[in-house]
């Protein structure tokens, strides 16, 4: 195999393994960007990938099936700011409690929609997924062609970056939106509703988690097993700190991690001397890394960092 | 009939319950196109509370508002801006992370989605300049003085269209000379016919900007008058509701020995910036030495560094002629140095402690608070109670969570406690912001007599009024550096705000304008 083409096979296995945790990355930077810190994305992604899986396993609909899995991660979101927004809980408790109860569930559903024929697990099904749709002439592009041979979920991510950056930078509800997370009080006081911002980005976060999930379990692997994401929920809240809560940026934690595991998985199928365990590691072991370089990055600029008032609950009437 | 103009703005009966706090009374209140109205009070007063209110932040529980003579309903500030109602809070709002434009635009709906940022900086800097409010509309919020950051807020508000400004105490963040230029705008407005109301607690302002003022005390409208008609002297007993000493009692001390002496000492800030540049000076016992300057030039941090919360990053701290430079905070309280820190819940007392906890928290080390390590409730008891009495902190019971006193008397308590266990070297760090005149007074009485009772005390305030009434000296800082070190009996507020701008005391000009006379300045 040419190096070109060494490279090319995985820069394509990068950016459909990098696809998930953009929709999830840009989704949970919206909603950290109105100040709610949603640790509940596992649990999202869990839920979106399994519910997405049962749907188009049984209606054959790949478009029914994403639109369940953006309604189920809108609805945990939902809990989430309403325990976070109305109730003012502890945002961690609460992203923890959503985390822990999605997979869980997510778990017991893979046990009780499978057909009857294999125990009722969805275990090992093959259901219809997405495919990789080529574009003529672009595809054949050295290099360059390896972003044409995608499927429709990874080409929309191709526009919801630019567009997502866009909405957050350029627009008036960016801008209100940012405001909410760096000092509702301000926003407040300039007649931006908080709590209507904070709850309708938290579902928009979950909603796009959601989709993250299904892409695992519809075109990424496709299929269900327990814990598909292996941890892909907790990636983006580190990747959401790479990216500096810039959604421009997020596609580079996101291909930085897709890389990592397509590099990790050419080399098992090659076989390395490195035994798989390590392998397997590395993705975990970058996003620690990460995180003590952003961290320690921040200290340094001291500007550049989190939304000032994330995880803070707020409230007017403070006496 | 209708000669007399028709008020802009009414507030009619407002009264405004907190939990167990009455914070306003049914309050009237009226304002007339191109006036400047002071509502003057104490903290506490329920000044802020009616603002809130008028702009949407709070809803009245009785009472009703009328705007052009029409009754109208304020639920939002976005209400109130339509109303052509804005106010500048005493904690900026803004995002700092912004640049000026958003953050002037920010939440206006009549923009397109995506905003001509480009358009909007035009028309800010047409409004600046018919304003004379000079700001970058490019520049972002982190990078500006809080005079140019309050320049926004106005900014924010005429872009608004505002017709009523509130300013909640404007000046308290600036220099004189910024104060002028507020006063400026002020003037430029009002001739357009815009009308402001300018909270405050200070009587010389109430009497330089003001047309009317209306008197609050404890949610209680209790005087309306001309400013014209008026003399500070009145305004503070109508405020205080007794006659207020305005002269404080400073005795001549004889100063003892040396008790801190810095030798050209730098530091950096929290950003690894200079804040601190070659500062020398030392304060004798029985001796204030006043630290003045706009807040951000050095001022926190040269606190941190004589109480070693931060380290000297050059120079040295000698303490009684002992070299403590890189003294930990337990070394330096040892050698005698107590520290009343400019956050009184942050860093001055436990919020959910108990008072008497709090009042403990420098002589629990050892007996009698407590023995062998263990805590002597009884003795702590006892000896807050002792406190208590001998401060006059007005606390329900020695056990109160501290948190729900006023600022005052959790001023006082921790004045209480530093003031005990002092023995050398008082760090005072704005002992008097935010409080009222009556605890002002009872703080700068403390600590005019730790002076006497020959202690060194090393004042840092942004009142210049306070710093030439008690201080025997002041140095100015700004940027970090000294730009000067002055008698307070020799110098004047304009020498000062000369300095606080940047100019050192050897550049300014002659002395000779002065009035020579001590004494003989208004208060």
């Amino acid at each position: 195999m040419s190096v070109f083409a060494l490279i090319s096979s995985i820069l394509t296995i990068t950016l459909r393994a990098g696809t998930s945790l953009i929709y999830a990355t840009v989704g949970e930077i919206y909603t950290e960007r109105s100040g709610i810190l949603n640790l509940g994305l596992e649990g999202m992604m869990l839920m979106g990938a399994v519910t997405a899986f049962a749907t188009a396993f049984y209606t054959g609909s790949l478009w029914l099936a994403l639109l369940v899995a953006v309604i189920v991660g809108g609805l945990l979101a939902a809990l989430h700011a309403f325990l976070c927004v109305t109730m003012r809980a502890n945002q961690v408790v609460s992203g923890l409690s959503i985390t822990l109860f999605g997979s869980g569930l997510a778990s017991f559903l893979g046990q009780r929609l499978g057909p009857a024929s294999n125990n009722y697990f969805l275990v090992g099904m093959v259901g219809p997924k997405f495919t990789p749709i080529p574009i003529p002439f672009l595809n054949s592009l050295p290099l360059i062609g390896a972003f044409f041979n995608q499927d429709i979920l990874t080409y929309i991510v191709y526009l919801l970056m630019p567009l997502a950056w866009f909405y957050l930078y350029k627009t008036r509800a960016g801008l209100s939106l940012r405001a909410v997370g760096e000092s509702p009080q301000t926003a407040d006081a300039m007649g931006i509703d908080v709590v209507r911002t904070r709850y309708l980005y938290t579902i928009l976060g979950g909603m796009l988690t959601g989709l993250g999930g299904a892409h695992l379990s519809l075109a990424y692997t496709p299929g269900w097993t327990e814990n598909l994401t292996g941890g892909r929920g907790w990636i983006v809240i580190a990747l959401v700190i790479f990216a500096m809560w810039n959604p421009g940026r997020a596609v580079l934690g996101a291909v930085l991690f897709g890389g990592i595991n397509a590099v990790q998985f050419r080399l098992q199928a090659a076989g390395t001397a490195i035994p798989a365990a390590f392998l397997n590691m590395l993705p975990y072991l970058t996003t620690i890394l990460v995180l003590v370089v952003m961290t320690w990055w921040e200290a340094l600029s001291k500007r550049i960092g989190a939304p000032a008032a994330l995880g803070k609950a707020y409230m007017r009437e403070e006496k | 009939m209708n000669d007399q103009p028709k008020p802009i703005l009414e507030m009619l009966g407002i009264t405004k319950r907190f939990p167990g706090v009455l914070a306003n009374d049914h309050v009237d209140l009226e304002l007339y196109p191109g006036e400047v109205l002071a509502l003057l009070g104490e903290n506490g007063a329920g000044k802020s509370t009616l603002m809130n209110i008028l702009v949407g932040l709070y809803r009245p529980d009785e009472g009703e508002i009328r705007m052009r003579g029409q009754r109208v309903e304020i639920h939002s500030p976005r209400d109130a801006a339509a109303l052509g109602i804005g106010m500048v809070h005493q904690n900026f709002m803004l995002v700092k992370t912004m640049t000026v434009a958003e953050n002037i635009i920010l939440g206006l709906s009549d923009l397109p989605f995506v905003p001509d940022l480009r358009e909007v900086s035009r028309r800010i800097r047409e409004l600046s300049q018919r304003y004379r409010l000079q700001v970058d509309p490019d520049a972002y919020i982190w990078q500006l003085s809080v005079g140019e950051q309050q320049r926004v807020e106005i900014l924010k508000l005429v872009y608004r269209g505002a017709e009523v400004l509130i300013l909640d105490e404007p000046t308290a963040v600036l220099t004189p000379q910024e104060a002028q230029e507020l006063q400026g705008v002020l003037r430029i407005m009002t001739a357009e016919g815009k009308s402001a109301i300018f909270i405050t607690h200070k009587m010389e302002e109430v009497m330089t900007f003001s047309d009317w003022v209306r008197v609050l005390q404890q949610g209680r409208l209790t005087a309306v008058r001309k400013t014209g008609e008026t003399s500070p002297q009145e305004l503070a007993r109508l405020m205080v509701g007794r006659e207020v000493l305005f002269r404080l009692d400073r005795k001549d001390c004889v100063l003892g020995e040396k008790v801190l002496e810095l030798h050209s000492v730098s530091a950096l800030d929290d950003r690894g910036l200079p804040a601190l540049r070659e500062v020398a000076f030392d304060i004798h016992g029985g001796e204030i030495l006043g630290i003045a300057g706009v807040a951000g030039n050095g001022q926190s941090q040269l606190a941190e560094v004589v109480t070693g919360l931060r380290r000297t990053a050059q120079g040295r701290i000698l303490i009684r002629g002992k070299d403590l430079t890189h003294a930990s905070p337990l070394e330096l309280i040892r050698a005698g140095v107590s520290h009343i820190p400019a956050d009184r819940i942050g860093m001055g007392a436990v919020g959910n402690m108990a008072v008497a906890d709090n009042l403990a928290m420098k002589g629990y080390r050892g007996s009698p608070l407590s023995e062998r390590g263990v805590l002597r409730p009884r003795n702590i008891l006892e000896f807050a109670k002792r406190m208590i009495e001998a401060f006059r902190i007005s606390t329900p019971t020695p056990n109160t969570r501290i948190k729900f006193l006023s600022g005052g008397n959790i001023q006082k308590a921790i004045l209480a406690r530093e003031i005990d266990a002092c023995d050398g070297l008082m760090v005072a760090v704005y002992p008097a912001r935010g409080l009222d005149v009556g605890a002002t007074e009872a703080v700068r009485k403390m600590l005019l007599s730790q002076r006497e009772q020959g202690l060194a005390v090393l004042l840092i305030s942004e009142d210049l009024e306070e710093l030439l009434t008690i201080a025997d000296r002041i140095t100015v800082l700004f940027a970090g550096q000294i730009m000067g070190i002055v008698p307070s009996a020799e110098t004047t507020v304009e020498m000062l705000g000369l300095m606080m701008a940047g100019v050192p005391l050897a550049d300014l000009p002659a002395l000779g304008t002065h009035d020579p006379t001590p004494g003989s300045s208004p208060a």
